[in-house]
């Protein structure tokens, strides 16, 4: 194929990849806009492989062949709520690959500026005929992306690998905090930065090599000091690093539609983090530097007891209630809860009762992660609200359950200043007629905080195993 | 345990501790329950009821004195009642202990215990015990019932084919919850309601049940301690007459309810103000048990002034309610048995540490504990002061503020990322700056597409970037061309991980998607 071809594909790859991601704008569209996705990356992946210099196919499509099935496998056996840690795992594989390609790379200018010395050009296969063409400024700028794609590669890769084993409860989920850990960090950038340095001098491989290493402990031990309920910021970092990853790499290789491709995820992770920031009203530094931000303020003392209430009488209150909001957390995910959740709106809902799904940005550990296991659950996508377009209809609203949700209910976001969650929006449950909580035990959330909602008049709380209690309800409200 | 309800023997007092729906809830606490024959028949409970309830009818008082561990009652027990009173026996009744001092004494005397309805404490898990309030709500609503059959007109105003009609107007005075059932009942007549009290932060209650709340000009909050109203100082107190004589001539029923604890009613309604009131005119005196809020009240007795002015002094309005009053108060005593049966097994565990029931407790164990100690969680926590309204100039000023803010910012970074690629475009030659072009422009357009996805879509989004950032493999399918054994290697590892996450990726985001569903 003549390179003209292969650009002429790239575009319609590029513009493909922005449809299938504008197509997400809606549930139905959406539904099409994968399929958009799909076809760009054959297109890419048809066009690259008939482009001139790509060899051994043999091995090529066995991979390809091995990588599908996996990925295929991968695909159908996840349960929606594992979710998180599979986008996590994923990204891990992303950031291992670009920094393989680097150090490929790395191997390839080596192999061609010989070539060059020696006048054997012309005997030089793919990408290396590339770079045996550039001058010797273009060779400095390839080895400074170079470097960057394997150092944001490299913190993707073990971020990731310790993201994942957080959610999936393989790791400790408390945020790790040990001494002097900013500085170490930094001396962490610092040493990348001099070993940096010292490959443009012509240090050779070993520099990216110590890179790699040194920026991968980075990773671990940045992720490790970030708590569970940061979680949602922390995925959509690394995959918008997954994604700027891929973009240095495209500068390294000169290929256009990985620059574009890797510039619209990264894009996407950025956005994501900071719907996800705006969500706990934190700034994107503090969630990342781990740790809640202000530990040195007092809250407020909560007064008052917590009222506990049976399933009779919360399926009493249901009975008279006209409409119902039902507020779901990550305590639903836990306890797999979302078909008895459903099957609790079904029966609602036929007994001519409003009933909607209130949803925090940060609900879950992944954004967006109640939708999906609602959807699973076959709850009908057009009665899940956002919290801005629901949290004015709580004053009117008969009764909420909230379902394995702490933080984000907190009424003290809004009443006490002293809070270490003071400003963070909030969904407004207490305004309700009657709130019933459902929870296992009197314990505090993931940040630790108390929570005066709990404490209120109109609440009533529902303690045990979310599926359990739930469960029971049904049992008490005929078909 | 054995529960036995014992028959009401004050004369006039229909009401019954026990009901046939509260034994069975008792059964299940692990009690046997028994009624003194006839007890229910004045409130509609007839002994067969009980029977087939499983509750055991036994003939007289005295053998259920003698058979019963708990005996309960509504009217606070008789001399000889308290004397027969055994040292394991508990009585559950109101007892008012501040009044019957010398009863109280006889009944710790005997060794038994004596837990006081009215004395269970106003916190918020008491609520579901607190007779008193349950009896309040009762009396308020039957005051306005009671206003209505003695008063000449309809309540609500109407427009009708003979004439107009106007609304009667209601004043309620004291919105404790007799003071707002009042207010709910009168106001779901069609009345226009009013309504008055002390403590200012009952304003919203009041105005939330739709009634007005008349307002007072004075500096004095006389909330008291467990959600009750304090005494108020004479110079309020005038305020607050001068306030009433204002209204007298205007409404049409005055419903009076203000008590402070361990006093006598206040006189709010004085002989004036009924002299300055309409002929026809009701005043229902829900204070006339203790001398009553009204000048004019007798207790007990409904009587008409030289202006037509009926006054309404009776004391038993619970009573006049008898079978929804009894179902009521049977279920505070068996909330109050189910508190001392934590187990639910029978076994009754009388803990003195709990708030409620050390609240509610006057005699145990041949002591005297009243009066308790003071609850240790606050009835009511007091609001915290509220932040001033903002004007609107302030609100516009920080608008403009916050516009002004956002702007500088878009200029910082405007400004910055414009020397930067500036920066960059000194440095770098004209290869370089190709790719750069396409990199920025690719981020602008990602941004303005991403802004775009729902928030419900933002899981499938992510696996969907997952999918496509594997675009990588384009960078090791390039490379797997190479003649060096370590580049193919490592190609080939790049290449397996990236179709992994792409036919991973892709397939997850479309089960995904597939499952989103209309309703």
């Amino acid at each position: 194929m003549s390179i003209g071809l292969i650009s002429a594909a790239y575009v319609v790859a590029a513009i493909l990849f922005i449809l299938a991601l504008g197509g997400l704008s809606n549930q139905e569209k959406a539904k099409r806009a994968i399929y958009y996705g799909i076809a760009g990356m054959a297109l890419a992946v048809g066009a690259t492989i008939g482009a001139k210099g790509v060899g051994n196919f043999g091995i090529l499509v066995i991979m390809v062949a091995i990588g599908g099935v996996i990925g295929w496998f991968v695909a159908n056996r996840v349960q929606m709520t594992q979710m998180p840690e599979l986008v996590a795992g994923f990204h891990s594989l992303v950031g291992l690959a670009a920094v393989f390609i680097g150090i490929n790379a790395d191997l390839e200018m080596n192999a061609a500026l010989t070539a060059k010395e020696a006048g054997t050009v012309d005997q030089l296969a793919g990408f290396a005929a590339t770079i045996a063409k550039k001058s010797p400024v273009e060779i400095n700028i390839l080895k400074v992306e170079l470097f960057l794609g394997i150092l944001i590669g490299a913190i993707t890769f073990t971020g990731s690998i310790i993201a994942y084993g957080k959610l999936a409860g393989k790791l400790s989920s408390a945020a790790l905090t040990i001494p002097f850990r900013h500085q170490l960090n930094l001396l962490g950038f610092i040493a990348c930065f001099v070993l940096g340095w010292l490959y443009l001098e012509g240090a050779g491989l070993w520099t990216m090599l110590a890179v790699a290493v040194i920026s991968g402990l980075i990773g671990c031990h940045l992720i490790m000091a970030i708590g569970g309920a940061d979680m949602p910021v922390v995925v959509s970092m690394l995959n918008s690093y997954s994604g700027w990853a891929a973009a240095a790499i495209g500068f390294t290789l000169g290929n256009d539609l990985l620059i574009v491709t890797g510039a619209l995820v990264g894009s996407s992770g950025a956005i994501l983090s900071y719907i996800m920031c705006k969500g706990m009203n934190r700034s994107f530094v503090s969630v990342i530097l781990g740790g809640w931000g202000g530990e040195t303020t007092t809250a407020q003392a909560v007064e008052g007891e917590q009222i506990a209430i049976d399933a009779d009488g919360v399926a009493a209150s249901l009975e008279d209630a006209d409409s119902v909001i039902i507020v779901p957390g990550y305590g639903m995910a836990v306890a797999q809860a979302q078909q008895s959740v459903s099957e609790l709106t079904r029966r609602l809902r036929a007994k001519g009762k409003t009933v909607r799904f209130g949803i925090h940005p940060v609900a879950g550990r992944l954004p967006g992660h109640m939708n999906v296991l609602l959807a699973e659950a076959k709850v009908p996508y057009d009665i899940v609200l956002e919290m801005d377009e629901i949290n004015d209809d709580f004053p009117e609203t008969d009764v909420v359950i909230v379902i394995g949700s702490n933080d984000i209910v907190n009424p003290a976001a809004q009443d006490d200043p002293g809070s270490p969650i003071a400003g963070m929006p909030v969904l407004e449950v207490w305004k309700a007629k009657q709130v019933f909580v459902s929870k296992r035990g009197q314990g505090t959330g993931y940040s630790g905080i108390e929570n005066p909602l709990f404490f209120k008049d109109n609440t009533r709380m529902f303690f045990g195993d979310a599926k359990a209690s739930l469960d029971q309800l049904l049992g008490l409200m005929p078909n | 345990m054995k529960i036995g309800a014992l028959k009401e023997t004050f004369s006039g007092e229909n009401r019954v501790s026990m009901t046939p729906a509260s034994a069975l809830q008792l059964q299940k606490l692990g009690h046997e329950c028994f009624v003194e024959a006839g007890a229910g028949n004045a409130a509609r409970f007839s002994d067969q009821d009980y029977e087939k309830a499983g509750v055991t009818v036994v003939k007289s008082a005295a053998d259920l004195m003698k058979t019963a561990d708990f005996i309960t009652k509504v009217r606070p027990p008789e001399d000889a009642e308290v004397k027969k009173l055994r040292k394991d026996q508990t009585l559950i009744s109101f007892f008012y202990p501040a009044a019957n001092e010398d009863l109280m004494k006889s009944a710790a005397t005997t060794g038994s215990t004596v837990i006081a309805m009215d004395m269970v404490p106003r916190i918020s898990r008491a609520q579901k015990m607190d007779a008193l309030s349950s009896m309040a709500n009762i009396a308020g609503y039957r005051a306005v019932i009671e206003a209505g059959n003695n008063f000449g007109r309809f309540f609500t105003g109407q427009v009708t084919a003979a004439g107009k009609v106007p609304p009667a107007k209601v004043l309620v005075i004291g919105a404790g919850v007799a003071g707002l059932a009042a207010i709910g009942a009168a106001q779901s007549l069609g009345a226009i309601v009013r309504a008055f009290d002390v403590r200012p932060e009952v304003a919203e209650q009041i105005e939330s049940m739709g009634a007005e709340f008349l307002f007072l000009d004075f500096e004095e909050d006389a909330s008291g301690e467990g959600g009750y109203a304090a005494p108020s100082s004479p110079e309020f107190r005038e305020k607050q007459l001068e306030c009433f004589r204002g209204q007298a001539p205007d409404v049409d029923i005055v419903i009076t309810t203000a008590l402070i604890p361990n006093r006598d009613a206040p006189k709010l309604w004085l002989k004036d103000m009924v002299e300055a009131m309409k002929p026809g005119s009701v005043v229902v005196d829900l204070a006339a048990e203790r001398g009553g809020n009204c000048d004019l009240t007798e207790p007990d007795q409904k009587i008409e002034t030289a202006n037509g002015v009926t006054i309404i002094g009776y004391t038993d309005f619970p009573s006049r309610m008898a079978a929804q009053a009894s179902e009521l108060y049977a279920t505070n005593i068996r909330h109050m048995m189910a508190d001392l049966t934590p187990e639910k097994d029978g076994v009754v565990v009388h803990d003195m540490e709990d708030d409620v029931i050390r609240g509610a407790t006057i005699a145990h164990a041949g002591e005297v504990t009243f009066p308790p100690p003071p609850p240790k969680i606050q009835a009511i926590a007091k609001a915290p002061p509220k932040a001033p309204e903002k004007t609107p100039e302030e609100k516009r000023a920080e608008e403009e503020a916050a516009a002004k803010k956002a702007l500088d910012r878009t200029a910082w970074l405007l400004a910055v990322g414009g020397a930067l690629c500036l920066l960059v475009g000194l440095a770098a030659p004209a290869s370089f700056m190709q790719h750069f072009i396409v990199f920025v422009l690719a981020v602008f357009v990602g941004f303005y597409v991403i802004w775009g996805v729902a928030h419900a879509l933002h899981t499938p989004l992510m696996a969907i970037t997952n999918a496509i950032s594997s675009i990588i493999i384009v960078g090791a399918l390039l490379q797997i061309g190479s003649s060096t054994t370590v580049v193919v290697v490592l190609a080939a590892a790049s290449i397996l991980m990236a179709s992994v996450n792409i036919f991973g990726g892709f397939l997850v985001t479309r089960r995904m998607l597939a499952m989103f569903e209309r309703s």
